[in-house]
């Protein structure tokens, strides 16, 4: 399959997962809305269910979940209740909010309440200090939480050997996406920040092994031609979410490439898989959550040193950009409190950034458009 | 349902109760001070916290929450958040953070002085109205305004850097700059050489207390405390808070080079038991009708359950309070400061920098306060290591929606309130977040009004007079609605 065609493909899911969802309920499949952060999606696919995604949306306005909310919430959470009170998601056979934030720990009763019995409102509360073995059993004692509703869900159990093999499909897709990250800044050329947006994003609304399988094609395709010699400038993005196709076309039209990512939506949410030989599997979904590092949502016990914001500056380096853009989410006190070191790494490191103030309602660009095009010429300087 | 017996007078006062618990909370800084001065550990505690922990090991904690209220009200809120901004800190976080942050990078405010004199330098706004001998406003000849009573006027207050100045040569200027930093306890808090995270309230804290230990490269002890879905906490929730204690005692006894002291943090959960239960009785006595005291009170006695609920001394105050109470009762006594009409819940954080405006049209109107969340918040009995931990489980924002409206009834229908007025706090997502689905359940369930406005625990930007005024009127308007329908 041509290179384009995959793309597009992976434009078309990531466009348009309401029709995902149709798809999916088309089939006879039960699927279920996955919130951020941390979720273990290996369980609901372990269930045979299909796992899809919930970061909010950038074509639909806050009005129904007004009622719920004040102004100052975060427009993830916010979009993704508007879209359960909507309509959008009634197919689905349930949701699970995790509540790791200080938004998502109201959130998840106002989506308890709100859905009532329309749909099972799955809960889920991580644990910060998640590695000594007491921090690991109140994981898998969530989890197994999970896995009971989800088993009610999908009218079967779900087994040890069931979840093993949902662990083997999505380290797999783990590693196939890490692998496309970096085919991405070796081929920036083909793949522009808005492709490589739609590729990461369409993750979320796919069956892991059928994505998988698409992926590796691409891959394959990609390992296939001539590392490109990229003229332009080369950057990390960093934040929660940046996959607005509009935001992102200002790159291109800077000829700005997007070398790596330390974005929740895109590679925050693949770096770490879990043990594939672990006797309990559950224990080993635990021990990934466990093992999850340079996170702004998670407690970091050597918090004393600055190891995010360098582990960030590094990415910057290895990765050979020549700066830095944060999108910084309206009102993430997360990704906030975490501002201010991010930027001392970064400028001990002599490397510049930009912070654009975004959310999922911004129509206009035309302020952040220019800051990406100031700092394209920041950016030349530093190559 | 408690009543006094006759009519009941309004009287000025300050009971011995209130003069013991303002004692207390200046021993703990006093304390604390001297303590760092001695060269002893002095560290920093989120205001829920097991203190008992670090009482067992004979620690000066401070409380950077119960300091950011302190630094707010006194209008020192807008500085401090503002120097946090400046240092990266975004505005949309919770001011109490954006205060302490601030403070622990070094930032003070500070009395403006004369380089060369070192006299102050008064800021012409301040200070009230002269007045003569006969009580009258004496007003200036030259411009027509009243003329201000130079005794009440206060010096311009700048930003300084504490770092700026320690690094200073010893000498005059040096002194004079240390001597020129506000002088309120708040301001006066050593730095830290620990910290006590626990982020039952939110996780905000958990980042916050992150960044100071990064700051001053100290040890952070962490306790976690799971948000939970149920009014029940289950076994798996205190056994992983019991095996964090363990690492807290593990990391306290590294810290300090001492063994736990098991005798010692008995003592501690004795007192703080005891205080606990004397705060309970304190806030019951709202339940009269008339209250005996403004419910705005308790916001100050707040102070000591933060900062000293495992003292005896704090027990003892309380305690002392509750006998003031008692005896008021019983000589047809409240301190109130208005004949009371209404009574309402207040839901929330005040606005610590404009508790006078959030005051004004309640006084007004005649409403009291009779019910907070933070009475049975800071109501924290138990029994053992593993009540403790259910204990601690049970904070404003880290129950259910079910037990969040358990509580507030509980109180609106013991301490017979009117109405629920509703502070939507821009500082405090997790306490403002389900707080519309909450106002649905109280006028549901209890047939009360209710009222929303919108302001800030500490950053006086985002609170507006004109729309929290308006929200008392028609509150009022719809309290008195409802009464005249009862009545008929």
């Amino acid at each position: 399959m041509s290179i384009q065609v995959l793309l597009d493909e992976f434009k078309a899911v990531a466009s348009s997962p309401k029709q995902q969802l149709d798809n999916f309920k088309a089939q006879g499949k039960k699927v279920i809305g996955v919130l951020p952060y941390y979720a273990p999606e290996e369980l609901v696919y372990a269930a045979g269910l299909v796992p899809m995604g919930m970061w909010g949306s950038n074509t639909k306005n806050i009005s129904r979940a007004k009622e719920y909310c004040a102004t100052f919430y975060c427009t993830i959470a916010q979009l993704a209740l508007e879209m359960l009170l909507d309509g959008t998601m009634d197919q689905l056979d349930g949701i699970i909010t995790p509540t790791i934030c200080d938004t998502l720990r109201p959130m998840s009763q106002n989506y308890r309440v709100s859905m009532g019995d329309k749909m099972p409102v799955i809960f889920l509360a991580h644990p910060q200090n998640r590695f000594a073995p007491w921090g690991l059993q109140f994981t898998i004692d969530q989890y197994t939480d999970v896995k009971k509703s989800l088993e009610k869900i999908a009218g079967k159990e779900i087994t040890n050997d069931d979840i093993n093999n949902a662990i083997k499909v999505y380290n797999k897709s783990r590693a196939v996406r890490r692998e496309f990250v970096k085919l991405a800044n070796e081929h920036c050329d083909v793949i522009k920040p808005t492709i490589r947006s739609a590729v990461l994003k369409a993750a979320w609304f796919m069956l892991k092994d059928e994505y998988t399988e698409k992926l590796e094609a691409l891959n394959a395709e990609l390992k296939a031609l001539p590392v490109c010699d990229w003229q332009g400038t080369k950057v990390v993005t960093s934040g929660i979410i940046c996959d607005n196709p509009a935001l992102l076309a200002a790159f291109e039209e800077n000829n700005i490439a997007i070398a790596a990512d330390d974005v929740a939506h895109e590679s925050r949410a693949f770096l770490w898989d879990a043990a594939e030989d672990e006797a309990d599997a559950m224990m080993a979904l635990a021990k990934q959550f466990a093992a999850i590092d340079y996170e702004v949502l998670l407690y970091d016990p050597k918090s004393a040193e600055n190891r995010r914001g360098e582990f960030v500056a590094n990415m910057v380096k290895e990765s050979g950009a020549q700066g830095l853009v944060l999108f910084m989410q309206q009102f993430c006190d997360p990704e906030e409190m975490e501002y201010p070191y991010l930027k001392k790494a970064l400028d001990d490191a002599g490397i510049p950034h930009i912070k654009l103030g975004i959310d999922q309602q911004m129509r206009d660009f035309g302020q952040a458009r220019t800051a990406i095009q100031a700092f394209a010429d920041v950016l030349e300087l530093n190559k | 349902m408690a009543n006094y017996a006759g009519p009941v007078k309004l009287v000025k006062k300050v009971t011995p109760g209130v003069l013991a618990l303002r004692k207390v909370v200046d021993d703990v800084h006093t304390d604390a001070r001297i303590a760092k001065k001695e060269g002893k550990l002095v560290g920093w505690s989120s205001s829920k916290f097991p203190c008992e922990l670090a009482a067992a090991f004979d620690l000066n904690v401070m409380y950077p929450e119960n300091q950011a209220a302190g630094i707010a009200a006194n209008r020192y809120g807008e500085l401090l958040c503002q120097a946090a901004e400046d240092l990266g800190y975004d505005n949309d976080i919770c001011g109490y953070a954006r205060i302490s942050l601030a403070y622990s990078a070094g930032k003070r405010a500070a009395r403006k002085y004369d380089k060369e004199t070192g006299e102050f330098i008064i800021d012409p706004a301040t200070g009230k109205p002269l007045k003569d001998a006969e009580g009258n406003v004496v007003i200036d000849e030259a411009t027509g305004k009243p003329k201000k009573d130079p005794k009440t006027q206060s010096p311009y207050i700048e930003l300084v850097d504490l770092n700026e100045i320690n690094a200073m040569p010893d000498g005059i200027d040096k002194e004079r700059a240390l001597n020129a930093i506000s002088p309120i306890r708040q301001m006066q808090i050593p730095q830290p050489d620990f910290v006590l995270c626990c982020n039952n309230i939110c996780n905000c804290m958990t980042k916050w207390y992150e960044n100071i230990a990064r700051m001053h490269n100290i040890p952070l002890i962490m306790l976690d405390i799971p948000y939970n879905n149920t009014v029940e906490v289950s076994d798996s929730y205190v056994a992983y808070i019991r095996g964090q204690f363990d690492l807290a005692i593990q990391q306290l006894e590294e810290l300090t080079g001492k063994k736990f002291d098991e005798k010692k943090f008995e003592e501690a959960c004795a007192n703080a038991n005891r205080t606990a239960k004397a705060w309970l009785k304190v806030c019951d006595y709202l339940q009269y009708k008339p209250a005996p005291y403004s419910g705005f009170d308790l916001f100050n006695h707040m102070a000591d359950v933060v900062t000293a609920r495992a003292r005896v001394e704090a027990a003892e105050a309380f305690e002392l309070l509750a006998e003031d109470l008692e005896q008021q009762i019983k000589d047809l006594e409240s301190t109130c400061p208005f004949p009371e009409n209404y009574r309402v819940m207040f839901e929330g954080i005040p606005c610590w920098p404009k508790l006078p405006a959030l005051f004004k049209p309640l006084k007004e109107h005649g409403v009291n306060v009779t019910a907070v969340v933070y009475a049975p918040a800071f109501g924290f009995v138990y029994d053992g290591l593993d009540e403790m931990a259910r204990a601690y489980c049970k904070a404003p924002n880290s129950v259910c929606i079910e037990q969040g409206v358990a509580w507030r009834e509980g109180i609106c229908v013991d301490n017979q309130v009117d109405g629920v007025l509703v502070h939507y706090n821009r500082s405090c997502k997790p306490w403002s977040g389900y707080m519309a689905e909450m106002q649905r359940r109280f006028t549901a369930d209890l047939g009360i009004p209710c009222a929303g406005f919108d302001g800030d625990q500490a950053d006086p930007r985002n609170f507006n007079a004109a729309q929290y005024e308006t929200r008392v009127q028609g509150l009022v308007e719809a309290m008195e609605a409802n009464r005249q329908a009862k009545e008929a």
